[in-house]
């Protein structure tokens, strides 16, 4: 059998990757240990080739005629097929490169069980509107409503107790911010910073908008929290005097978690958005998080049940639109086999990032669009490993979600986590996370795809095994996912900036939909936009329908 | 030299040796339960290594008295150290096995090596005819004297970990006292006493801190004699014996002691029986070891029993462990009766029944997967599976220990939507012990109590309900899975008492 022996070079990669105190308790670690099989699962790298090279050849026709053409099935194109046939309209395509539906919230299932592919849970809405409860209500996750319209959720799809837990110098404690051994003054900056943060909740514009909401679309545009959006988060923290280092840790470990960033990357508006935008201030809480075993692949399937059999076309690359009088030309191929595909759309909802659309818009492509270069995407590895037990280590006990203090990666996630009792010896799912913040994104990519296999396992081994060393033996299987651009970065100014405005607009009968417009990855921006999109398409197509935004 | 003395040494190190293989054995058999199979295992390694020993010896060629002071001084630290050796590797790491054959071996060859060394010692200024005899004279009264002292004197008065220090000293001790015995023979014997000091000493700082390191081992969770010990996927099972008859521990917190459980059981399920409607159906959640099953039997129009229990290991010890199926009654094999392993929420979420009475017997809520059963997603469950006249009980902790958890209970069932009657009993090996009814309304009572209880009677259940102020009502927050405020309450308010 062959044995994991760490090279200088491994060691350096694990370092640079994954910090000095990994790379330290991996190098401590002399004993050689198998390798744990499994593999690389991502596939759609070849797909961005050919659409960079604009290579693919155009349709020639017949083009096959559809009233609306979408193009991709992540939240975002779901949720717009979701409003076209809640709206009555039949003759929609759904056009998705890969073979299964879900993008960036995929989620997977082996003989344990199902994990997520990316996004894994969703903060439950603070009121009873919008699309996203409209979701929740149809998929039976809400219980009620009491008298101020504050939803009540469903208990076993709140995440449950413990939630959270962080791994310390050898020993787990509750919760994410690191109470042991915290100092009377690291405990005043928490508490100040929680105060300035419940301000910012319940902060109210002249029209009554929150400050900071959800979507960030429903946010108050007013200059005196906007101007937040020029600042980092790291440089807000120096001018409010939190030094606290504990505290750092918390914000830096928020921005990475939520946005792939760090705190000097990320707009502070942003950064301060991720603690506001959940509470009302003043007492209201969100009542939790909304998790399922494969994450928010539930909703996507509840999303998806809204598109019939015959609309889809998967495993089909759309490579260039065509806009032209009554419609827009729809050329694609199918992966398989490499026949093209073609429609002749009277709307499009392109449903994919910035940087694909600027590929696939033929006018874009001759001249790139200004606003292109203002959206940039942190990479993110996410890793499914399947173990013969589930993790215990020293301290506070198994967590849904389970934090590493002194290493980059944000730890791993309990697939099983909602299920019933646990057995001690059972087998589970951990879905570990990494996202590349603290390099330039493009070098994080280079670094992401040029390492294969062997040093993703060295890597996802490395971090998981300090606080389980037990996993040298309980480890069965592990699959690797790289996102290429995993994550719409809220980087200083593309928040309020000009250029998210103008990639909103539609061009011609093309709408666009996806969680970058938003600035910021997440599924009710993702659904927000592409309900949007998909209205303004009904538009078009003169049908009057009520908003749902 | 004085000789009589040498055997009296013999006759020590004799006995030191067989308590350590006692030790070894008792202990596998109180960790890994099935004595049989862990006193001849050990106490098979443990020959073979004498054996070892044995033959080794004839590799010491010089400074024999020497080899048999340092081989003395070895024995005392690793004979000495083994319980709480054993215990600590038990409790902190997964390699239990491998520390005990480990030191089991190293033991044994130790001490095989010590007869061989002072016979060849001693061969010069004895007979050879006279040193066999009086030698294997005293290994023989040795391991006598061990046998009898062990189960009688040792174990009960001094505990493993004790006894192992305490014949690590007189091993330590022989050595020791070597040195004097054997001085004309030995070539530096300062050092040697330097050595055996040090050995005395570690030996004795340990034998100080032997309580505390008792407290961290499972040896001072139990007062009694383990008499079954076993690690199923979900908890350990223990069950000892001692003057107040047996006991069953899960994870180490008493289930039942069979002189009182019959006061928990009939608490626990006549009150429930006394108001539903009909008692046709029952469903038993958790109660594995069949006590709670044998009441509801007593009721001749029980038709089906269904008793869930996650754990197939309780299950099987409920009708396979001779005395626990007595006391149960063989109530598991009862052809009413239907056992099975499963989740228990699973099992609320997936069927599709309905039944008239609902005995809850879970242990307390002490961790996050047990939190879980007490949950209003639990009880939200519960309910759908309840008859509109039928009647559940929830074994609730104790009110007087962990007031503000039991009243949780209470108010997590009226969020659940409950009608609820909370009551009490006292328990002796338990305390004060708390239950509570649930109904989807008031129930009246509509039945007799069955023949043949010890404990509860017609006039003594409207006491049960009277709260004394200590432990009168609390106000606490509602259970749920996303927030498992109960494992807080309890574990909070344990800690006080413990
Ligand atoms: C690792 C990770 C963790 C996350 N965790 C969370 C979380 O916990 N909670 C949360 O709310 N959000 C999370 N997110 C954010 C998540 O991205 C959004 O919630 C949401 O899923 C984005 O959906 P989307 O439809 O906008 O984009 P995408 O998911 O990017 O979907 C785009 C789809 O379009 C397809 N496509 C693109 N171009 C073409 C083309 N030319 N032809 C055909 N098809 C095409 C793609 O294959 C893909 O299926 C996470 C993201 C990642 C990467």
């Amino acid at each position: 059998m062959a044995t994991v022996e760490l090279s200088l070079t491994r060691r350096e990669l694990i370092a640079s990757v994954l910090g000095a105190a990994v790379a330290q308790s991996a190098c401590k670690d002399t004993q050689p240990r198998s390798p744990v099989p499994g593999a690389i699962v991502d596939r759609a790298v070849h797909a961005g080739h050919a659409l960079r090279e604009g290579s693919l050849p155009l349709h020639t026709g017949p083009f096959r005629s559809v009233d609306v053409a979408i193009v991709g099935a992540g939240v975002a194109g779901l949720s717009a097929a979701w409003r076209l046939a809640a709206a009555g309209v039949q003759d929609v395509v759904v056009c998705e490169l890969e073979a299964h539906e879900g993008g960036t919230a995929r989620g997977g299932r082996n003989h344990v069980g199902a994990f997520p592919w990316g996004a894994h849970y969703l903060p439950t809405p603070l009121h009873d509107t919008g699309p996203v409860m409209r979701l929740l209500h149809e998929l039976g996750a809400v219980e009620g409503v009491d008298a101020r319209g504050r939803p009540h959720f469903a208990e076993h799809v709140l995440i449950s107790e413990p939630e959270e837990r962080l791994f310390f110098k050898g020993a787990w404690y509750e919760g994410l911010y690191l109470r042991a051994g915290a100092s009377a003054e690291d405990l005043a900056q928490l508490a100040r910073f929680e105060s300035r943060m419940a301000a910012f909740a319940a902060a109210r514009d002249a029209r009554g908008r929150k400050a900071f909401a959800v979507p960030v679309a429903h946010s108050s545009d007013d200059g005196e929290w906007t101007a937040l959006d020029l600042l980092t988060m790291a440089q807000w923290m120096a001018q409010a005097g939190f030094t606290s280092r504990r505290l750092q840790w918390l914000v830096d470990y928020a921005c990475r978690d939520d946005f792939g960033t760090t705190p000097e990357s990320t707009s502070a508006w942003a950064g301060v958005w991720y603690f506001a935008a959940r509470q009302e201030g003043a007492g209201g809480r969100a009542e939790g998080y909304l998790s399922w075993p494969e994450g928010n692949a539930r909703l996507v399937a509840q999303l998806a049940r809204s598109v019939t059999p015959r609309q889809w076309l998967r495993s089909t690359l759309v490579h260039t639109l065509e806009p032209m009088d009554g419609g827009c030309r729809v050329h694609a191929v199918d992966t398989a086999t490499g026949a093209p595909v073609g429609l002749m759309a009277r709307q499009v909802v392109f449903c994919g990032p910035r940087f694909v659309a600027a590929r696939v818009l033929a006018p874009w492509r001759k001249a790139p669009p200004a606003w292109l270069s203002a959206f940039t995407y942190a990479p993110w590895v996410v890793a499914n490993l399947t173990v013969s037990a589930p993790p215990q280590g020293r301290g506070f006990p198994l967590a849904w979600d389970n934090v590493l203090h002194e290493s980059r990666s944000l730890g791993y996630v309990v697939a099983g986590h909602q299920e019933e009792r646990q057995a001690r010896n059972g087998t589970c799912v951990l879905t570990w996370y990494y996202p590349f913040a603290d390099t330039d994104p493009r070098a994080g990519r280079t670094r992401m795809l040029s390492a294969g296999y062997e040093e993703w396992e060295a890597l996802v081994m490395a971090d998981l095994l300090r606080p389980h060393p037990e996993l040298a033996h309980t480890a069965e299987r592990l699959e690797v996912m790289r996102w290429g651009h995993a994550m719409v970065r809220p980087t200083p100014g593309l928040l309020w900036g000009e250029a998210r405005r103008a990639a909103q607009a539609s061009v011609g009968a093309v709408h666009f939909a996806h969680t970058d417009l938003g600035g910021i990855a997440l599924f009710e921006e993702a659904n927000h936009f592409g309900v949007r999109a998909a209205e303004s398409a009904l538009a078009d197509l003169g049908r009057k329908v009520e908003s749902w935004l | 030299m004085n000789r009589s003395l040498l055997f009296v040494s013999v006759l020590v190190i004799a006995t030191c040796g067989l308590v350590y293989e006692l030790i070894a054995s008792t202990l596998a058999s109180y960790l890994l339960g099935d004595s049989v199979t862990q006193f001849s295992t050990v106490i098979g390694v443990y020959l073979f290594a004498m054996g070892v020993g044995s033959w080794l010896s004839r590799f010491v060629e010089r400074g024999l008295a020497q080899r048999f002071v340092e081989v003395e001084l070895a024995v005392a630290l690793v004979g000495g150290g083994c319980a709480p050796l054993l215990f600590a590797s038990f409790t902190f790491t997964d390699a239990f096995r491998v520390v005990l054959y480990g030191s089991v071996l190293v033991v044994g060859t130790l001490v095989g090596l010590e007869i061989p060394l002072l016979l060849r010692i001693l061969k010069d200024q004895v007979r050879f005819k006279e040193l066999v005899s009086q030698v294997l004279t005293f290994d023989y009264l040795g391991a006598l004297a061990a046998s009898l002292l062990f189960p009688l004197l040792l174990v009960p008065r001094l505990g493993l970990v004790r006894t192992s220090l305490l014949f690590g000293l007189l091993n330590a001790a022989v050595g020791l006292w070597s040195t004097w015995l054997l001085a004309p023979v030995l070539p530096a014997v300062e050092r040697l006493r330097v050595k055996a000091v040090v050995v005395v000493a570690v030996l004795l700082v340990g034998f100080g801190y032997a309580d505390r390191m008792t407290a961290w081992s499972e040896e001072g969770v139990y007062p009694d004699e383990v008499v079954f010990a076993r690690s199923s996927p979900y908890q350990r099972i223990v069950m000892t014996r001692g003057a107040r008859g047996f006991s069953l521990f899960l994870n180490g917190n008493l289930q039942f002691t069979s002189v009182d459980e019959y006061r928990y059981h009939e608490a626990l399920v006549h009150p429930a029986f006394l108001r539903a409607g009909s008692v046709r159906r029952v469903l038993v959640l958790g109660g594995g070891d069949g006590l709670a099953v044998r009441e509801a039997l007593r009721y001749p129009e029980v038709e089906r029993v269904t008793l869930v229990d996650l754990d197939a290991a309780i299950t099987s010890l409920a009708t396979g462990y001779v005395e626990l199926a007595e006391l149960n009654g063989d109530s598991l094999k009862d052809a009413r009766v239907e056992v099975r392993n499963e989740d228990a929420l699973r099992f609320l979420a997936e069927d599709t029944g309905l039944y008239d009475v609902v005995l809850v017997d879970f242990p307390d809520p002490n961790n996050f997967s047990l939190g879980k059963l007490y949950t209003t997603r639990f009880y939200g469950l519960l309910k759908k599976r309840l008859a509109p006249d039928g009647v559940a009980v929830i074994q609730s902790t104790s009110p007087l220990f962990a007031r503000r958890s039991y009243w949780c209970v209470d108010t997590t069932l009226k969020a659940a939507g409950f009608w609820t009657e909370p009551y009490h009993a006292l328990v002796p090996s338990f305390g004060e012990w708390g239950f509570i009814l649930a109904a989807h309304t008031e129930r009246p009572h509509v039945r007799e109590l069955p023949q043949g209880l010890r404990f509860l009677s017609r006039e003594l259940l409207p006491t049960l309900t009277l709260f004394p102020a200590d432990m009168s009502p609390l106000p606490a927050e509602v259970n749920r899975l996303n927030n498992q405020v109960l494992v807080h309450y309890y574990e909070e308010e344990w800690r006080r008492w413990n």
